[in-house]
């Protein structure tokens, strides 16, 4: 938990060690996340932030030889547990990657993807879902002329934006974002870091960014880390400005990493 | 969507706080002096009260100002805004303090006849008032023209300054008895004049955060 805790907690990970065959990436990370706000994760390349994000909804599973100890509870509920179903925990823990990902269909076929493999088939709520899915992503009213052409024609901040919508449109309860605005530019990683305080009003999102601005700009929680530890886990607030360890402050201002 | 619209608003609300606080100085200014030239003591303690508001308006804005720094990377006239508001605060926190000093004042004088009519310090302050108006509207207008006339202004309160401070010296030569007034009477002439220079010091950021040029207007 961050030393400053608001609200509500929905994720907790404890005693989290993760193995790659023999080498430990992750090393007792406990950490609870803030239900409605944006925490963001930092850290020099390596340090494991990728990783902790994949944990959480379980996408290290795809990776040979990965070896998970301790847990992982959404709304007290072990992730990890043989039981758990795996295509619900997706549903419910979005993901959004650093490159815009846009199946090759329209605009429309990609918001609509989801709630099609869940079973949805009729029209009138698959329409009412695109436009939703696109407003709350901030893209309807620049897409609603051309949802019936091809996704891979729009801006990368504008497939960045489609992909948000396209998790929205599975209506998710927690978003992680791996390092969305690295393949974008200045501009469209404004329009990102905007959506991200619309989105936290009714989600909550966990960021992995290597870019500490971004995590200053846009954060109310940052976790620091180093080696595959957790350093420091505090409002982002008082993090950038009065860090508590030496590390932190060593990294954030640029004195290695 | 458009730019940053958090940041901005933020930077809003700092400019709100700001504008606020000011109104507020304006004010501990006005009635300080009224509580002087009238005798009210119970104005002068609520002026001498109201100073905490504005200690702690002073203390919010310079904490945001830290924030945006830290965590929003200011460019440009956005930085020039947030470091004009940072200085500025410091001397309309010092105005503030200046008309304690005056309030104070009127409290030691309580029960009093005074020695003399008021008719300088009255004039004194109807001059410096109109300085802080001014400079919290060049503030707002960033108003660069106004901001070089604030600073010729603060001459004729640098000059009443003086004059106060002949006759009050005149005065305690003559009779002993009035030492104690007199230099009451000094002390609030003396943080007028120093109001005047924070207004110019004021004019001066409104200047730099307009043209990124720092100057010194008063000699």
């Amino acid at each position: 938990m961050p030393e400053e805790q608001v609200d509500k907690q929905v994720v907790h990970a404890s005693h989290l060690n993760l193995f790659y065959g023999n080498n430990q990436a992750l090393f007792n990370i406990n950490l609870s996340f803030e239900k409605n706000h944006v925490t963001a994760l930092i850290g020099p390349s390596g340090c494991g932030k990728s990783t902790f994000l994949r944990c959480l909804n379980r996408m290290n599973d795809l990776i040979e030889g990965v070896k998970i100890e301790g847990n992982i509870k959404i709304h007290n509920e072990d992730i990890y547990h043989p039981q758990t179903d795996i295509v619900q925990l997706r549903k419910n823990v979005g993901m959004v990657f650093q490159r815009p990902n846009p199946f090759p269909m329209t605009i429309y076929d990609n918001i609509a993807y989801g709630p099609r493999i869940h079973g949805l088939k009729d029209h009138k709520k698959l329409d009412e879902i695109v436009e939703s899915s696109l407003q709350k992503a901030a893209l309807w009213n620049e897409v609603k002329d051309r949802l019936h052409t091809p996704a891979k024609g729009l801006s990368g901040g504008q497939q960045q934006r489609l992909v948000i919508g396209r998790v929205l449109a599975v209506e998710p309860e927690i978003i992680l974002m791996d390092e969305p605005t690295s393949a974008l530019d200045p501009i469209s990683t404004a329009s990102v870091e905007e959506l991200l305080q619309e989105l936290k009003k009714s989600y909550t999102v966990i960021i992995v960014t290597h870019n500490m601005q971004q995590a200053a700009r846009s954060s109310d929680f940052t976790a620091f880390f180093l080696n595959g530890e957790v350093v420091e886990y505090g409002k982002t607030s008082r993090l950038f400005t009065t860090p508590k360890e030496k590390r932190t402050e060593d990294y954030i201002t640029g004195r290695f990493g | 969507m458009t730019g940053r619209h958090t940041f901005h608003e933020k930077l809003d609300n700092l400019h709100s706080d700001l504008l606020k606080m000011g109104s507020l100085v304006e004010q501990a200014i006005h009635l300080s002096v009224k509580s002087l030239v009238e005798h009210d003591s119970v104005l002068a303690e609520q002026v001498i009260e109201n100073d905490d508001e504005i200690d702690a308006l002073n203390l919010k804005i310079e904490k945001d100002c830290f924030g945006l720094i830290a965590l929003q990377q200011p460019m440009a006239s956005d930085l020039r805004r947030i470091g004009t508001v940072l200085k500025i605060v410091t001397d309309l926190e010092r105005m503030a303090d200046n008309a304690v000093t005056i309030s104070k004042a009127t409290l030691r004088l309580k029960g009093q006849a005074y020695v003399k009519q008021l008719i300088d310090i009255p004039r004194m302050a109807t001059l410096t008032e109109a300085m802080v108006r001014d400079a919290l509207d060049c503030y707002i207008h960033s108003d660069t023209e106004k901001a070089y006339q604030i600073a010729k202004n603060d001459d004729a309160v640098d000059k009443l300054y003086k004059e106060i401070h002949n006759e009050l010296v005149e005065i305690m030569q003559k009779d002993s008895s009035t030492v104690f007034q007199a230099t009451q009477f000094l002390f609030v002439a003396h943080s007028l004049e120093r109001i005047g220079d924070h207004a110019t010091n004021l004019a001066e950021w409104v200047i730099y955060f307009v043209t990124g040029k720092l100057e010194e207007l008063n000699d």
